[in-house]
């Protein structure tokens, strides 16, 4: 059934509003990749049972990330007029006693992670009272959303619905205010009104490069031709860094709407998503909410009978990090191979096949609904002066809290890394954080209350990048961490020109000696030279970033590099080659787990004898210092 | 026409031109190794550096690639290019030690002999051999294959079946690593390990190309089968 008029529009509301807020009891499993890692199937899978096998008057079904990994699996159960309640680290005995007793008022606030008394809709700005007759006695105990430290700064645009809607249902999407923005828009908005607001909205590329989305689609619509392709950047390929995959998983009708929209104002009737073929789960849902919005008109032809034509193509990755390089996924699209070109000819003039043509990644086209039904005024009062709105990050690596995390522009990293991520676990002292994936640069402690935002971070030596954050404490050697970077770059390298495929492996065998102890003087200053080479003379910005992590760890951290080289010392006791396991025998009580656990039996000694280490045998895995309960094995 | 200066002096060239062809048709000289006039720039030996300055903007970058501009001003030889094309000489240096260019264009800076570990590589992978395969000859024979530092070129799949023996990679290739070797009875192209068996002319009976060629050649041209029966001497 296609929608062509408002009051079919609101059959659809009405059906998902149904679904979302249904008169009985809800209940629903994160399932996007990160709960399914973690089991969250099975705790599905259980639950429906248990729901089928007693005749439980629950309704059981599926929802995205709601971006607590650490909490993952997380069960949502809504029941109609009390509180929604999130439980944290579910396993499926667990959720059965949960719903199995939930009618006899079993609310077991020790395993809830928090509640919703109320929601606020981004996308309307309506509140939804969750509850009818206040909170229940037994619900008091569980904190509100907004009381718990993880979700306390953050403000969910991009995310709004992932971890609240099941993200194969359009009607949902459609409940909340979904595609309200695109009718808006068509009905009643000219081409160059929708480029006005996102500009005036301040938006800029969340995809890495930080460039104003309106200024683009400007650029896009003005280019001389008669066919424009509107492409989108679902290429996600950071170690650790999973914000795109999330919106794919559990809200890919916001990034279609986001498409639909962009494809409007700058003209363009063909459509193509780029998306990660490791990404399998984030393929299969995309697909769905394209069919659906196929089916219901929002996509294809003569759009909400407007007889505005869109369409859209998934097409799956080749596997390779360059490809999320704007020319080289193009290049990919086309069937040759992802490799980069000079791009002094933009590709908003010539891109696809040579035509005019405007990427922007998965973030910032699920950001482009809000800032139409919202306005540019209420999106750019978000943020700092140049940087408008909210970012998403993947806060991962040494942090107590890991998840995705959306917070508004500008906030500090002592913000994210202390206050969201709950600091870092194990009494460890914080050492760096990594932003921007593997081209992004290490950020010190002594900078920890830089302000997030585009310019900020360039400017300390890293960058937002697509938003990966990785939290180091002081037991991450930060040469270590450039080799581990450099090494995924050099792999991740097309290798078409010289200064990034031979710098970035050149650099790669510095580091590798560095850290093997075969690190010689002036090999610091060999790295900085490498370092300004290839950033200013690579093709593409791959390789014009790629030294970002080796040269912003020797800007902050040029001592732990010269413990390596000059002392052949690593001082966080992470390069092998540079340590030594020893046991002290005044601590030893001969207890004998660590011979025990040693696999290479290097570990000698006897009953009420302090052991010591063969270090001949020793191969410095580290189990030794794992097992001692007495702290008597250091490493040097 | 478009205007704008290299190192001071006013030039003026055609539009759609890149920077580099311009400043060595003006008598500039700027090294460059992965440019060829007959095939499109590429911009992957990166030794072609020059600083353009647009817009008060000043930033180092390949003039095979880059399109002339109004008004821009480009600096071949200032302190910037130079100390990175040492450092990308030096790259391609260590990468190649036994490249004759190589070792010329090093000496040329200076560099005595590269700070990194010496590979034994004879190809630089600028890309001229298969540009010049694909876009002049059309055979598409070889091709760039596996990415970062392991990036190779040869035939897909290492079958050399669509080489027709011409040449023309051996001929552009800068470094001298392509390698043809040639006996009445049969040529080889080294590098893609191509085995072709001449023809004879039937007049001279000279052996003067691989049958294969001169059959991709009467196919394309669409020219009558016995056409290339006789050789170009011959033929007169």
């Amino acid at each position: 059934m296609k929608i062509r008029t408002s009051q079919d529009f609101q059959r659809i509301r009405e059906k998902g509003l149904k679904r979302l807020y249904p008169k009985r009891v809800r209940v629903k499993v994160g399932m996007a990749t990160c709960g399914i890692s973690t089991g969250a199937a099975e705790v599905y899978d259980a639950l429906r049972e248990e729901v089928n096998k007693e005749k439980l008057d629950i309704v059981v079904g599926q929802t995205g990330c709601i971006g607590f990994c650490q909490q993952e699996p997380i069960v949502d159960i809504q029941e109609f007029g009390k509180p929604r309640v999130l439980y944290g680290e579910m396993t499926p005995k667990k959720a059965v006693q949960l719903v199995s007793g939930w009618f006899d008022g079993e609310v077991r606030p020790k395993w809830a992670l928090c509640r919703f008394d109320e929601e606020r809709n981004i996308l309307t700005g309506d509140l939804y009272a969750h509850i009818s007759n206040g909170v229940p006695k037994k619900m008091e105990k569980i904190p509100r959303y907004h009381e718990i430290p993880f979700y306390r700064e953050q403000v969910k645009i991009a995310l709004r619905n992932c971890g609240f809607i099941d993200p194969e249902s359009i009607e949902e999407y459609v409940a909340i205010g979904g595609y309200r923005s695109l009718w808006h828009i068509l009905s009643n908005m000219k081409p160059e009104e929708v480029i006005e607001e996102v500009k005036r909205s301040g938006l800029r590329g969340r995809g890495g490069g930080g460039f104003p989305t309106g200024v683009k689609w400007e650029l896009c619509r003005k280019a001389k031709g008669d066919v424009r392709y509107v492409i989108c950047n679902a290429d996600e390929g950071d170690p650790g860094a999973y914000m795109d995959r999330s919106v794919l998983e559990g809200d890919p009708h916001s990034v279609l709407e986001g498409m639909v929209i962009g494809a409007y104002a700058i003209g363009a009737h063909e459509g193509y998503i780029y998306v990660r073929d490791e990404y399998p789960l984030a393929v299969q849902k995309l697909r769905a909410a394209l069919n659906r919005a196929e089916e219901y008109g929002l996509v294809g032809q003569d759009i909400l009978g407007t007889g505005f034509d869109f369409s859209i193509k998934i097409n799956k990755g080749g596997g390779a990090f360059v490809c999320g390089e704007s020319t080289a996924l193009m290049a990919s699209l086309e069937g040759n191979v992802g490799e980069p070109r000079a791009k002094h000819i933009h590709t908003v003039e010539s891109g696809l096949w040579e035509k005019p043509s405007n990427l922007n990644n998965v973030e910032t086209w699920a950001n482009i609904p809000v800032i139409i039904a919202r306005g540019s005024d209420w999106f750019a009062k978000i943020g700092t002066e140049r940087s408008k709105g909210t970012k998403v990050f993947s806060l991962v690596g040494k942090v107590s809290n890991t998840g995705l995390v959306e917070v508004p522009m500008g906030i500090t990293l002592r913000e994210i890394v202390y206050d969201i991520g709950g600091g870092i676990p194990g009494g460890r002292r914080f050492k760096a954080v990594q932003t921007g994936g593997p081209s992004g640069g290490c950020i010190p402690e002594s900078l920890l209350d830089l302000p997030v935002d585009f310019d900020r971070l360039t400017e300390v030596g890293s960058m937002m990048g697509s938003g990966g954050m990785i939290v180091m404490d002081e037991a991450n050697c930060m040469v270590d961490v450039a080799k581990y970077f450099i090494n995924f770059l050099r792999d991740e390298s097309c290798g078409k020109c010289t200064s990034c495929r031979e710098g970035t492996q050149r650099m790669y065998e510095i580091l590798d000696d560095i850290t093997e102890g075969r690190g010689k003087r002036g090999d610091i200053e060999r790295l900085e030279e490498l370092g300004w080479v290839v950033r200013e003379t690579s093709l593409c910005a791959l390789g014009g970033t790629a030294p970002n992590p080796v040269l912003s760890t020797i800007k902050y951290f040029r001592d732990e590099y010269e413990a390596h080289i000059e002392e052949k010392r690593c001082p966080a006791g992470v390069c092998k080659a540079l340590i030594q396991y020893t046991i002290d025998p005044e601590l030893c009580t001969a207890c004998g787990r660590c011979r025990k656990d040693c696999p290479s039996d290097a570990i000698s000694g006897a009953k009420k004898v302090p052991h010591t280490i063969d270090q001949e045998k020793c191969i410095k895995c580290g189990m030794c210092i794992e097992a001692c309960k007495f702290d008597a094995v250091t490493v040097q | 026409m478009i205007a704008f200066t290299i190192d001071g002096v006013g030039v003026e060239a055609e539009e759609g031109s890149t920077i580099l062809p311009v400043a060595l048709e003006n008598g500039f000289e700027i090294p460059h190794l992965c440019y060829h006039e007959e095939v499109s720039p590429y911009g992957a030996c990166r030794l072609c550096l020059v600083e353009v300055e647009r817009g008060g903007r000043r930033r180092l970058t390949a003039s095979c690639t880059y399109p002339v501009q109004e008004g821009i001003q480009v600096f071949t030889d200032t302190e910037k290019v130079q100390r990175a094309r040492r450092m990308i000489v030096e790259l391609l240096l260590a990468r190649c030690p036994d490249r004759v260019v190589l070792q010329e264009l090093a000496s040329q800076m200076g560099i005595e002999k590269p700070g990194f570990t010496l590979r034994q590589e004879e190809c630089i992978l600028c890309g001229l051999c298969e540009r010049v395969c694909r876009e002049v000859v059309g055979a598409n024979a070889i091709s760039f294959f596996s990415r970062g530092y392991k990036r190779d070129m040869g035939p897909p799949f290492r079958d050399p079946k669509a080489c027709i023996a011409c040449g023309a990679c051996v001929y552009v290739c800068p470094v001298d690593c392509i390698k043809m070797e040639e006996t009445a009875e049969e040529r080889t192209i080294v590098r893609w390990e191509r085995t072709l068996k001449m023809k004879k002319c039937t007049v001279c009976d000279r052996s003067f190309a691989p049958w294969y060629q001169l059959e991709y050649i009467k196919e394309r041209a669409k020219l009558p089968k016995d056409f290339l029966d006789i050789c170009p001497d011959c033929r007169g």
